[in-house]
């Protein structure tokens, strides 16, 4: 591509993208739904949040920790480098003194 | 050492005595009471984390994550009474744990996720759509200069990031196959949305902290042939991902 | 509906605000007049949050009741915190703020607890010094909570109700009353609710708490409750609230529902029932 060709090219995309995403004066006028998040859209992504309370939900941390296979990473199979490398290393127990 | 300096060290080790000079109120050691306190602590920031980080946590199995979360909190108590932000050590502290280590796309799952929340926090802003660019002509539209909204991320992975955490929360998507992955997160109202960047659209958007449109475009050309702007300022149009610059 | 322009939170039932009862509090609030939210939540840049907030305030008036400044706390105030804490008032102009008679960083770390004190000259002075420069920062007046407590340290030589009082008498805050922490604290410590709230500067209440408990055992066998927020209110406290009421007049009553957080006829059931406790005092 020159650099004429190339230049058209790029704002011909970004024509399109534009006209894609104009938006009709009714449509901007809606309201904002800030009441609750949409069925299935991230309504947990506000995180954490405070407490001015105590709990009676117990912690029962041990002092040795073996990692045990659960969860969905035991479906996805994936090399553990991205390179495709296997690497050395999994799976071994954790010691250290954790407070209970 | 002054009272809050033993109580605060007990509260995060059980090496550590039961501090002096806490009693029942009826003059007796205060015992077990003082671990009323450490539970507190630990329950409610292992809580903190598991709000924070739900994928994460399903990908490794309950267990494995309350342990972890428990390492972490003792290691790293917020450093900040807004919890909302609590956390934000934590990939990089998965990535330094071998025992996870043959779950090698673990961290960033987790930088997506604390990505995500940074989003929904973020600063409103102000958007534009396309109607604020549609009047301009092709050379003014090469010459934009855009700035990205506060509530807009970007993370590249070299794990399919994205694909793993649709994939957690809704098997039927199917699994996830190898290969990298950039992510791009916007906020169109109040609800953060993950997408996936198609090729060279995260050097676009990087150049376009520097650079007007045209030649963040032409950068990423450079670096991916076959990127197409049409697709990447579409997304971030759709997503309310750019503003004009403040200056 | 209500009057926002009053800067005071009115004598009726309030709740702990929680984002899932949006709806439900715009669609119908009954009986709940005014709402209590947690500073630390909306100290964020912007998003679903401070949108919420805004029109919330719109409807109700707000308490805005902080659990991170750390009052008690030996080291100097967090700066950087009490600035959000005044962008946060400054902007939303609630109708009360308020803080706990506790500590919950030290060294910087957060503790993400209320964490308990002696109660001293010494730490007398450290806390009244600490609500003056809140006060002065804020340019308003500040309500103080008094806590829970599972532990008393043996260095202590005030009494919680005096110690409470002295801190209002200094500094010219206010006092939120906590009644179920009264009853967490008797229960622990062994002395009587009602003793407690007879010796308790009433006047200077500008508040009430009620929340709900959890029961578990010390290493004795003895009762120890734990203030979990997480269930009904116990029927002995909404009997101390009738004594504290009777005594004190009406007041400004929330409740507070903060784990295993209850769809909105629950919560709403609890504010009912503050209602009715009301009533037999504006009777």
């Amino acid at each position: 591509m020159n650099t004429f060709t190339k230049t058209a090219f790029i704002a011909g995309a970004f024509v399109t993208a534009i006209a894609a995403n104009t938006v009709p004066a009714a449509a901007q006028a809606q309201e904002k739904c800030f009441g609750v998040a949409l069925a299935g859209e991230n309504g947990c992504a506000a995180g954490p949040g405070t407490t001015c309370a105590g709990t009676s939900t117990v912690d029962y941390q041990g002092n040795a920790w073996t990692l045990v296979e659960a969860g969905t990473c035991t479906d996805i199979e994936l090399p553990a480098m991205a390179d495709g490398t296997a690497r050395m290393g999994s799976l071994e127990a954790l010691e250290r003194d954790i407070p209970a | 050492m002054s009272i809050q300096t033993t109580f605060h060290a007990g509260l995060l080790d059980a090496a550590q005595p039961v501090p002096e000079g806490l009693t029942d109120g009826e003059g007796r050691p205060a015992g077990r009471r003082y671990s009323v306190y450490r539970n507190n602590v630990a329950v409610s920031l292992r809580e903190a984390l598991t709000t924070g980080f739900p994928v994460t946590r399903k990908l490794i199995g309950e267990q494995n994550f309350d342990h972890v979360a428990g390492l972490y909190l003792r290691a790293h108590p917020p450093s900040d009474p807004r919890l909302m932000l609590y956390g934000a050590g934590f990939p990089n502290f998965l990535a330094s744990l071998s025992a996870l280590s043959h779950i090698g796309y673990l961290a960033d799952v987790a930088r997506l996720e604390l990505a995500i929340r940074h989003s929904y926090h973020a600063a409103d802003g102000n958007p534009i759509d396309g109607n604020a660019l549609a009047h301009l002509g092709p050379d003014q539209l090469m010459a934009l200069r855009l700035s990205l909204a506060p509530s807009a991320r970007v993370l590249r992975s070299p794990w399919p990031v994205l694909s793993i955490w649709q994939f957690t929360q809704d098997a039927s998507v199917g699994k996830p196959k190898a290969g990298s992955q950039d992510v791009l997160i916007t906020r169109p109202a109040f609800d953060p949305q993950p997408q996936l960047l198609p090729t060279g659209g995260a050097t676009f958007i990087s150049a376009l902290a520097t650079m007007p449109l045209g030649e963040a475009a032409e950068a990423a050309l450079r670096s991916a042939p076959d990127f197409d702007p049409s697709a990447t300022l579409g997304l971030l149009l759709a997503g309310r991902a750019l503003e004009m610059p403040s200056c | 509906m209500f009057d926002t322009t009053m800067r005071r939170l009115p004598n009726g039932p309030g709740v702990g605000y929680k984002p899932q009862h949006y709806s439900a509090l715009i669609a119908d609030p009954a009986p709940v007049t005014w709402l209590e939210i947690h500073a630390e939540n909306y100290m964020g840049d912007g998003g679903r949050p401070l949108a919420q907030l805004r029109a919330l305030s719109e409807r109700f008036p707000i308490s805005v009741h902080g659990v991170g400044l750390s009052i008690g706390g030996e080291g100097p105030l967090d700066p950087d915190h009490l600035a959000r804490l005044k962008t946060l008032c400054d902007w939303l102009n609630p109708a009360s703020f308020s803080e706990h008679l506790a500590w919950s960083t030290h060294d910087s770390a957060f503790l993400n607890d209320l964490l308990p004190l002696p109660y001293t000259d010494a730490t007398l002075s450290r806390i009244c010094a600490h609500i003056d420069q809140v006060q002065e920062t804020l340019g308003r007046e500040m309500l103080l909570e008094n806590p829970s407590s599972y532990l008393a340290f043996s260095e202590s030589t005030w009494a919680e109700p005096d110690f409470l009082r002295e801190i209002a008498r200094r500094t010219g805050c206010g006092l939120l009353l906590d009644v179920n922490n009264v009853f967490v604290s008797a229960t622990n410590l062994g002395f009587r609710p009602q003793d407690y709230t007879a010796a308790f500067p009433l006047d200077q209440v500008g508040e009430i708490h009620l929340g709900g408990h959890d029961e578990d055992l010390d290493d004795h066998g003895a009762p120890l409750l734990i203030d979990s927020h997480g269930r009904e209110v116990a029927d002995p406290v909404w009997s101390l609230l009738d004594i504290t009421l009777m005594a004190s007049g009406p007041r400004p009553v929330l409740i507070e529902w903060d784990t295993d957080v209850p769809d909105w006829p629950t919560l709403s059931a609890e504010a009912v029932r503050a209602h009715r406790a009301l009533q037999k005092v504006l009777a």
